[in-house]
C-alpha cells in the first residue's frame, strides 16, 4: 500500500477542508482500504471520520428512520428500533459480508462506493431514502447515477441516511458463496400508495423495476407477478451467473420477498 | 509518521509508525505478535482477525491509527498463566485443525461468537464462520470445537 497522510478531524467541518482531489475519506475501511492494499486507489490524504459524534447512531421519527453515516452495519442489524419499525433493513444489515465486516463497515461508506452488488443501495431505492451530505439532501433516485458512481461532489462527506417506513418490506438476496455480495438482491418496499421493487446486483447499478412495482402497486400479491417476465438485456453475465440466470433470480426473489411480506 | 498506543493484551504499548501501518503489520512487525496470521491479505479469509474494544475484526482491513486507544487481544493474549483458554482447548480436543494456518483467526472469531451468543447452533456458527476460510478440515471439527467451547465458557 502507497503511504498517505491520516487524519481523524472531529468535526464535518474539519473534515471537508482536509478533502481535495487526492484524498479519500475513511469509515469502515473494508473497500477503501484493500482498494488501496490492491493498487487500485491511492490517497495523498486519507480522512477517517469515526471521530465525528454527529455522525453515528439510528434515530426513528413518526415516518422515518434516520442512521447515521458511520453506524455500523452490525449495530443496524442488532438494533431494536429499527427492527421495529423496518425489519426488513435490519434483516439486510445482518446479512452483509460476514461478522468481521459487519463490526467494521457502515452505511456511508457503502452507499458512498455504490458497489452494483452492495446490499445497502437496494434499500436507499426502495425506502425512498433522502441523503443527507455535507452540502444538500438528495434523493436515493438521484444519488445512484452508475457503477461505483454517485452524485456526490468532491469533498462532500454523507452524514446520514433518512428511510422512509413503509407498510411491509422484504429484502431477499442471493450471495456470492465467496464475499456475500448479492449476485442479485431484491429489496421490496410496499408503501401507503405504492410499491417498490428495487434491484442490485443484476445490473452495473441499483435500480427499480418498474414493470414488478407497478402490477405489485395495482395488486400486492405472488399472482399478480406470476409469468412475467425479466428481461435479461443489460444485466451482469459473470462467471458466477449468466445474465439469464439473473433475470431469473430477479422474478423468484421478488416472488419470495412478497410471500414474506 | 504517527505515535500509536494501544493496550495489546493488558500491555500498554506505544510505537511510532508510518500513517499507513495495518493492524495486522503493527502487531506482526513491530510488536512481533506473528500469531495473528495474514492469509489473503484481502480481507476474506480471517486468518487475521483479532479483538478491538472485544468485537472480532479483521486486522488486514484496519489502520494501525485508526484503533489508537483501543484495547486489542490477539490470540497470544487468550490463554492465561499457561492455561489454554476454553476455546483453545476444544481445538485441540475436537480435532478442529490440521495444517493450523487459520487457526488464529478461526479461534478468535469463535470466541466473540459465543461472547454474543451462549449456545450457538451449528447453522448460528456456520454463518458467524463465514468470514474464515479453512482449506483443510472441512469445517466439521472446527463447528464441533465451537460446541465444546460453548459448554465450557
Amino acid at each position: 500500500m502507497k503511504s498517505f497522510n491520516y487524519h481523524a478531524p472531529k468535526d464535518v467541518k474539519d473534515a471537508t477542508k482536509l478533502a481535495s482531489s487526492s484524498s479519500a475519506f475513511l469509515a469502515g475501511g473494508m473497500t477503501t482500504i484493500p482498494s488501496m492494499k490492491l493498487g487500485l486507489a491511492s490517497y495523498k490524504d486519507v480522512i477517517d471520520i469515526k471521530n465525528i459524534k454527529k455522525l453515528s447512531g439510528i434515530k426513528v421519527s413518526g415516518k422515518t428512520v434516520t442512521i447515521g453515516a458511520t453506524t455500523k452495519h452490525a449495530e443496524v442489524a442488532a438494533s431494536k428500533d429499527v427492527k421495529k419499525a423496518i425489519p426488513a433493513l435490519a434483516k439486510l444489515a445482518g446479512n452483509i459480508g460476514d461478522a468481521q465486516v459487519r463490526n467494521r463497515g457502515t452505511i456511508g461508506g457503502s452507499i458512498s462506493n455504490n458497489d452494483p452488488s452492495a446490499c445497502y443501495p437496494s434499500a436507499c431505492m426502495a425506502l425512498n431514502a433522502v441523503i443527507h451530505t455535507s452540502k444538500r439532501k438528495i434523493d436515493a433516485d438521484k444519488f445512484f447515477t452508475g457503477m461505483f458512481e454517485t452524485a456526490l461532489k468532491s469533498g462532500e462527506l454523507v452524514e446520514a441516511v433518512e428511510f422512509e417506513i413503509p407498510e411491509k418490506a422484504d429484502y431477499q438476496k442471493h450471495p456470492n458463496p465467496a464475499s456475500r455480495y448479492a449476485i442479485i438482491g431484491v429489496f421490496l418496499a410496499k408503501h401507503k400508495k405504492d410499491v417498490n421493487v428495487a434491484v442490485t446486483g443484476a445490473k452495473s447499478c441499483v435500480y427499480i423495476d418498474k414493470d414488478l412495482s407497478k402490477k405489485l402497486s395495482s395488486n400486492f400479491s405472488v399472482s399478480a407477478i406470476e409469468g412475467m417476465e425479466v428481461k435479461s438485456s443489460g444485466m451482469n453475465s459473470d462467471m458466477h451467473a449468466s445474465a439469464e440466470y439473473r433475470a431469473n433470480l430477479v422474478s423468484l426473489y421478488t416472488k419470495k420477498a412478497v410471500e414474506a411480506c | 509518521m504517527t505515535k500509536v498506543t494501544l493496550e495489546v493484551n493488558g500491555k500498554k504499548v506505544s510505537k511510532e509508525v508510518p500513517d499507513h501501518t495495518l493492524l495486522s503489520v503493527f502487531l506482526r512487525d513491530n510488536l512481533n505478535l506473528t500469531g495473528t496470521h495474514v492469509g489473503c491479505d484481502t480481507s476474506q479469509c480471517g486468518a487475521c482477525v483479532v479483538h478491538v474494544n472485544g468485537k472480532s475484526i479483521k486486522s488486514c482491513s484496519t489502520l494501525a491509527t485508526d484503533v489508537e486507544g483501543s484495547k486489542v487481544t490477539t490470540i497470544e493474549g487468550l490463554a492465561k498463566n499457561g492455561k489454554l483458554h476454553p476455546m483453545q482447548a476444544a481445538f485441540k480436543k475436537t480435532h478442529g485443525l490440521q495444517c493450523g494456518y487459520c487457526t488464529p483467526g478461526m479461534v478468535m472469531s469463535a470466541v466473540d461468537l459465543l461472547q454474543t451468543k451462549k449456545n450457538p447452533s451449528d447453522q448460528e456458527i456456520r454463518e458467524w464462520l463465514e468470514g474464515n476460510i479453512c482449506r483443510c478440515t472441512g469445517y466439521q471439527n472446527i463447528v464441533a470445537a465451537v460446541k465444546e467451547a460453548a459448554t465450557k465458557m
